[in-house]
Formats: C-alpha cells, sequence, structure tokens
C-alpha cells in the first residue's frame, strides 16, 4: 500500500500564485523595447515569455515584485494599479 | 559446498551474489570486516559495483538511497553509533518507500563507550517503518541477506530492509557455511525493476513538503504495508528459499519444541542456540519446555500468540531495554498477547521479562536453567552488585 | 501560457522578489532536461514542491538538510553503474546553511571524492528557511534573530565562511561566483562547469528581500551594488588556477556604504557607534580588491 509522496512534472502551474497581488501589476508598454531580454532573465517567477521585441507577463502568476519595471533599460515597464 | 569461514566474509560474499550495484559503507567495529571484503571482491572484479568511499554513515545512508532512488539495487552495513547517526537517514528511506538494504552488527550504544555484542541500537530503531530481520546462524544470515533483497524491492513494498546479527559472536565468528551459489541466486531473485525512480526521460519530484492534509495517509501506508503484504511476503519467501536451495528457512519466527509446552522462553538472535540447549536439558529432565525465536521483528508475528496463549509461563529474554520502562520484545509480546487474549476471553500466561547480553556480557547456560526456577517479572540476568555504587 | 521548455516553472510559493528563486531557474534552464536536481532542505525545496505542487520539469529529490551531497554522489555512482552517467547532469544544491554549515560534511566528501557533480550554494547569508537566523556565511555586523542587535551588540560577529577557497583546497575542477544581475554570465558559467568532469562549485549571492529587509523591485539592484562595491567577486577558477575576473571599471565602483543603504538589516551601520563594522568591511573588501586585481586599470 502506498499515500501520496511523489509528483509528476509541474503540478505546480496549477496553484496560481497571480492571486497574490494587491497593489500593483506591471504593464508592458511595448513602446521603446529593444529585446534585451533583461525583464525574461530577471523574473524569479519566470512568468514573462515573448520575443524579438514584444514581451509579457502571465497575470496568472505575477506577484507583483516590481523587479521587471525596476530593471528594463529603457523603461518600458511601468507598474500600475490593479 | 561448505567453508570454514568467518561470517562477516560469508555475509560479504552472500551480498556479492546479489549483484548490488552500489555499496556504501563507513567503518565500525564490528561490522568492517564485511566491508573490507566487499571492497576486496570489487577491487578483485569479482563484485561488479561502485563502492563509494563515504566519510561518515550518514552520508553512507543517504549515498544508497540516492542510488536506491535512482533505480539500482544497493547494499551497506553498520552498527551501534554509526546505526543512530544514520537514524534519521533511515527513517527517511522508509518514508521515500525505498528498499535500501543492510546488515546491522548489533553492538552496544555508547555512553559508556563499547564495542560488544547488544541489540539495543537497532531496537531502538523499530519505530522508523523497517523491515528488522534477526539471524541466529551464520548460515541463516546468510540466507535471509539474498532474501531480503526479494522483500524489500517487491514493488508492493518499497521498505528498507536490515538484517541483523550479534556483533563478533556471528560476525567473528567461524562457522561452515554454504554461500547461496550463484545460479541459484540468480535464479532466485529477479532484478531491481523499481515502480518510480529519478529518470530523465520521467521526471519525477520525490521527498515533498506534505502537510497535515496528506501527512497521516503515508504512515499508514507503511503500517499496513508491514503489517499485510511485508508478512506475506517473508513467509512467502522462506517457502520459496527452503525449495530452491534445500535449506529450511522459517520465515516469521522459528518454534523448537513448543508442541505442549508448558513453559516457552522468547528471544531473538544468537542466543537461541544458547537457549535451545537450555530447552533440550530441560526435557531430559521431563520439563515441559520450548522456545519461539523472533526472525521478523519488524513486522512483529503476532501469530505467535496462538502458541503462548496455550502455555503457562513465557520468558521474554533480551539484549536490549527501553530505560524508564520494560524490555521493548516484553512490551511487544504482552501488548499482542492482551490484545488477543482480552477479545477471546483466554486465560494470559504469566510473563517475565529478563535483561541479559548487555554490553557483551556472556550468558551462561546455568544462569538460563536459574531463570527456569526463577519467578521474577523484570530481572538482569548476571547483574554484579560489587559494580555498583560510587561513580569512580 | 507558460512554455514546456521552462524547466523551474512559475506557480512556486516563493516570496515575491526570491533571488534564489530566479537564480534556480537560470541554473537549471542552463543545465538542460537531462539533468538531476538533488536539494537539501530550505526555503527553495520547500516553496518548489510543496504537496500537491511541484515547479520542477527534471527529476528531483530532496531527502534531508544535510546530505545533498552524499544523496548525489549516490546518484552519480547509480548513474555510473548504469553507464549513462555522460548524458546525464547531476546537479547538488542547497543553500548557505544546506551547505557552509550542516552540510559541509557531505559536500566536502563528495568534492574528495571526485564525484562528477555540480555542487552550488545559493548564499543568502543566513537560515533563511527557519526565519532568518544567522549561518556561517552571515558576515559582520549582520542583523539576524539570532545576532541581533542591540544595546550590547552591533550584529553577527564574525565573517563570512570562504567557500571558493574550501571548494580550491578540495581541488574542485572548476569553481565560481555568480550573481543574478548577469544572468547570462551565470549560464555560461553552469554550461562551463556542466563541460568539465569532476567536481565543480558555484556560489551564487541570492537576496533574500524578506531576511535582508529590501524592497524586492530592487533584488537585482542589491546584487549589482554588491558586485559594484567589490564585495562580491565575480570570479572562475579553472582547475585551481584564476583565469578570470569581471573588473569593476573605475566609474562603476561604488563605496560599501551603498550597499547598507538597501537594506535594512544593515541599517544600523550607517551609524556612528559602528564605524568599526564599517572599517572592517572596508578592510575585507579592499583585501578582495587586492586579491583579484578587480579594479579596471
Amino acid at each position: 500500500m502506498f499515500a501520496k509522496i511523489i509528483l509528476i512534472p509541474a503540478t505546480g502551474l496549477n496553484n496560481k500564485t497571480g492571486s497574490w497581488r494587491v497593489k500593483k501589476r506591471p504593464k508592458f508598454l511595448h513602446q521603446n523595447c529593444t529585446g534585451c531580454r533583461q525583464c525574461y532573465l530577471s523574473c524569479p517567477e519566470g512568468c514573462i515569455s515573448g520575443s524579438k521585441k514584444e514581451y509579457n507577463v502571465d497575470l496568472d502568476y505575477c506577484k507583483g515584485c516590481g523587479i521587471c519595471a525596476n530593471i528594463c533599460p529603457v523603461n518600458d515597464i511601468i507598474m500600475e494599479q490593479e | 559446498m561448505k567453508e570454514f569461514i568467518e561470517g562477516a566474509v560469508a555475509i560479504a560474499r552472500s551480498v556479492a551474489n546479489c549483484k548490488p550495484a552500489v555499496v556504501s559503507a563507513y567503518p565500525i567495529t564490528p561490522q568492517t570486516h564485511i566491508v573490507e571484503e566487499l571492497a576486496s571482491l570489487v577491487a578483485n572484479g569479482k563484485l561488479k559495483a561502485e563502492f563509494v568511499n563515504v566519510e561518515s554513515e550518514h552520508s553512507a545512508a543517504s549515498c544508497v538511497l540516492g542510488a536506491s532512488a535512482t533505480g539500482v539495487r544497493v547494499y551497506s552495513s553498520t552498527s551501534s553509533q554509526g546505526l543512530l547517526l544514520m537514524a534519521e537517514v533511515l527513517f527517511n528511506a522508509a518514508g521515500m518507500r525505498l528498499p535500501v538494504v543492510m546488515c546491522c552488527v548489533n553492538r552496544a550504544v555508547s555512553a559508556p563507550i563499547n564495542i560488544w555484542n547488544d541489540q539495543q541500537d537497532i531496537v531502538t530503531l523499530r519505530d522508523a517503518g523497517l523491515i528488522l530481520l534477526f539471524a541466529e546462524t551464520i548460515q541463516e544470515a546468510c540466507d535471509l541477506h539474498v532474501q531480503a533483497f526479494k522483500i524489500a524491492e517487491d514493488p508492493n513494498i518499497m521498505l528498507p530492509c536490515i538484517v541483523n546479527i550479534d556483533g563478533y559472536i556471528l560476525s567473528h565468528g567461524y562457522e561452515p557455511v554454504e554461500i547461496p551459489p550463484q545460479d541459484l541466486v540468480d535464479k532466485f531473485l529477479p532484478p531491481y525493476n523499481p515502480p518510480y525512480k529519478l529518470d530523465v526521460n520521467n521526471p519525477l519530484t520525490l521527498g515533498p513538503l506534505v502537510g497535515p492534509e496528506w501527512y497521516l495517509e503515508t504512515r499508514y501506508a507503511i503500517q499496513e504495508t508491514l503489517n499485510n503484504d511485508v508478512k506475506k511476503k517473508i513467509v512467502e519467501v522462506a517457502e520459496e528459499f527452503t525449495k530452491l536451495f534445500g535449506r529450511k528457512s522459517y520465515g516469521l519466527f522459528e518454534e523448537y519444541k513448543t508442541e505442549d509446552a508448558e513453559t516457552v522462553f522468547v528471544t531473538m538472535g544468537s542466543i537461541a542456540g544458547l537457549v535451545k540447549e537450555v530447552v533440550d536439558e530441560l526435557r531430559q529432565q521431563n520439563q515441559k519446555v520450548g522456545l519461539v525465536r523472533i526472525i521478523s521483528y519488524r513486522p512483529f508475528p503476532n501469530e505467535i500468540v496462538k502458541i503462548l496463549l496455550k502455555t503457562k509461563r513465557v520468558i521474554v529474554l533480551e539484549k536490549c531495554i527501553s530505560l524508564g520502562s520494560k524490555g521493548p520484545l516484553f512490551e511487544d509480546v504482552v501488548s499482542s498477547l492482551y490484545i488477543e487474549a482480552s477479545n477471546n476471553g483466554n486465560k494470559l500466561p504469566v510473563v517475565n521479562n529478563y535483561i541479559c547480553g548487555l554490553g557483551g556480557r556472556d550468558v551462561y547456560k546455568e544462569e538460563l536453567i536459574e531463570v527456569y526456577k526463577d519467578k521474577e517479572t523484570i530481572k538482569f540476568i548476571g547483574l554484579k552488585k560489587e559494580n555498583l555504587g560510587s561513580f569512580i | 501560457m507558460i512554455d514546456e521548455k521552462i524547466l523551474l516553472t512559475p506557480g512556486h510559493t516563493g516570496c515575491a522578489g526570491c533571488g534564489q528563486a530566479l537564480a534556480a531557474r537560470l541554473v537549471i534552464d542552463a543545465a538542460g532536461k537531462n539533468t538531476i536536481v538533488v536539494n537539501n532542505t530550505g526555503c527553495l525545496e520547500v516553496f518548489t514542491t510543496g504537496y500537491p505542487y511541484t515547479s520542477w520539469r527534471v527529476p528531483f529529490i530532496h531527502s534531508l538538510f544535510e546530505n545533498a551531497g552524499a544523496v548525489a554522489s549516490g546518484v552519480e555512482s547509480a548513474l555510473n553503474y548504469l553507464g549513462i552517467k555522460d548524458n546525464v547532469n547531476v546537479i547538488a544544491q542547497a543553500g548557505d546553511g544546506g551547505f557552509a554549515d550542516i552540510g559541509l560534511q557531505a559536500f566536502s566528501g563528495l568534492w574528495e571524492r571526485g564525484h562528477d557533480i555540480l555542487t552550488i550554494c545559493y548564499d543568502n547569508e543566513a537560515y533563511m528557511n527557519t526565519g532568518i537566523q544567522r549561518s556561517g556565511t552571515t558576515p559582520t555586523g549582520t542583523n539576524t534573530t539570532t545576532t541581533p542587535v542591540g544595546k550590547d551588540s552591533a550584529g553577527n560577529l564574525r565573517w563570512k565562511k570562504n567557500l571558493v577557497d574550501i571548494a580550491l583546497a578540495h581541488k574542485c575542477v572548476y569553481v565560481a561566483t555568480a550573481s543574478i544581475h548577469l544572468p547570462i554570465d551565470l549560464q555560461n558559467k553552469v554550461k562551463k562547469a556542466l563541460k568539465m568532469k569532476g567536481p565543480k562549485f558555484i556560489h551564487i549571492l541570492a537576496i533574500c528581500p524578506l531576511g535582508w529587509s529590501s524592497n524586492p523591485a530592487e533584488t537585482i539592484k542589491v546584487t549589482e551594488v554588491a558586485v559594484r562595491t567589490g564585495f562580491w567577486p565575480l570570479v572562475e577558477y579553472e582547475n585551481g588556477v584564476l583565469t578570470k575576473v569581471r573588473k569593476i571599471k573605475k566609474d562603476e565602483l561604488l563605496p560599501i556604504e551603498e550597499y547598507f543603504k538597501l537594506q535594512k538589516r544593515f541599517a544600523h551601520l550607517l551609524k556612528e557607534e559602528n564605524k568599526h563594522v564599517v572599517e572592517m568591511w572596508k578592510e575585507k573588501v579592499k583585501e578582495n580588491i587586492e586579491k583579484y586585481n578587480l579594479l579596471e586599470d
């Protein structure tokens, strides 16, 4: 007899941590983006994706930490009210 | 064909025939010869295994845990302090349902530091969810090792299994032994085929954090596995072994002259050999005495109560004590007896608890015959009053 | 929609702005899907594998607090036995508690035996998972719950254990430090390490906004300042020889006070009475600058 002690890959995707946000959410302006990918490489959740000069955040998981807005070298991401 | 060899060497060669893939152990007296013989077999190409020289017993158990999780057969060995150091890893292996097979060469526990035999070390871990088997002779130790892999690795069981042998008595003693031959072991023991493992082609997460909503069932599952699947498997495997190897394997326990016994000794390990001599001598004097030798300590074979309830007196003889209470084997026997008797209205026999052999203190036949004539409930055999009093 | 190729997925319960979560994601994406991860108990394991959720898309095992080094040794040995080690990476990782303190013995054994494993320490300079208690890598003057700042105390007494030197003493084939503000550099180091055979070590500074009392949005900025002050030099050693140092340009160099200003755990060091602690930090930074010739001429 066994009990549940082992997990199959990525069941964590069912945990929509976007509900953690209270005040602010990132907004991608898509105006000055140079495609440097800093936002994609700096998100602790890994919920920013895209290609070339168009990147977006998956709000199902974004916790609103604000790193992406803080790090964007051309200020193309801002934090706006929820 | 029998050879006259040292117990530790016999065990190592029997394990080698089981073809473990990863062997990792840390030396501790009196287990060292098992590990040294395995190292020698690897060095001479007789055992194709990864032999990992770790830096402590905690790491030895962790190493075999990791290897077992990767889907290969593993083996380790230890005693006393080493066993206690790896205690949390053994609980961990049981909880993660990994079939780590080991030999514990039973030795007294520090302090004071003492390297001689008693069974306190393994008995302290009886709660961990491990399968605990006790050998009486070196031959049985070899046979139980071969069976241990088959029991532990059963895909419905997947629990650690430890074969226990009395330190020095069985590890360093010499006996005519038949090492289970390679061709028969190959027939008897299927290759390890785990139901889950660390595999990049089928990634799994092992060892998650589990909260109150999930934890209880993991313990229930191990309890049910031990009490049902493991007990059945031990009996089944013993019968298969007996048939294939032509040598009797008893399963959960051995009965010796119990048919009409009015007094029965209950014990485990090599001391049973001495108890059998005592039983024979008392039988010569027309005393109706017998012995039940526990082989599987965990899961505990409460089937023995059917034998014990036919007697007037049960003498539980053990090389361990739960300080502040009673002997652990005594507690197991009495609680099983009570449950059976209170359900069925049987009359209970008198049960006495004799603690002996701690720290390697020799036990003499005359002392056990005295015990037969004795009427104490709990007593230490061979207690020397002159050693008590001042601490210097 | 989260890409199938992401190996450490969102949905984990790490704090917003967690430096270790980001570092771990960068590491596993660099290592690729043919990797087995062995993790000690700590924040990362707790927030990525809380039943019924796991964020890992690679095989992952967590056993105990101090045995990732030994468990990984067993995994690697099993892979050797099966003849497939050349196709599978093994990473043994832990926080500073699980690596430098309680787990150091097992990692020491792994390094000494020469297993082909990449060992990684995510250093957030305290036992964060149990509530911000000091560890062997907590720097002097840090405010933690077991080295609190008070009338008679300016925080932790001793300096950090030098894990890079310890790894070098064990003859690790590759030893490096990395920072999450240079993610490509971090990933290149992981890839380079995994191409080499033998025991490897990467020491990553992992900002903990909760434990450091820093602004979660500034997690990347805090690491960048740590590097630009000379406190966290970015270096690489191959086979015991220092092969690369990331120089700090003259106009990039920052005084250590800039680092303190970003974290309340060092707020007391900006006071006059703790000047002696700041002097000590400046000594340590000077040592780093001289040892590695950090300043660009």
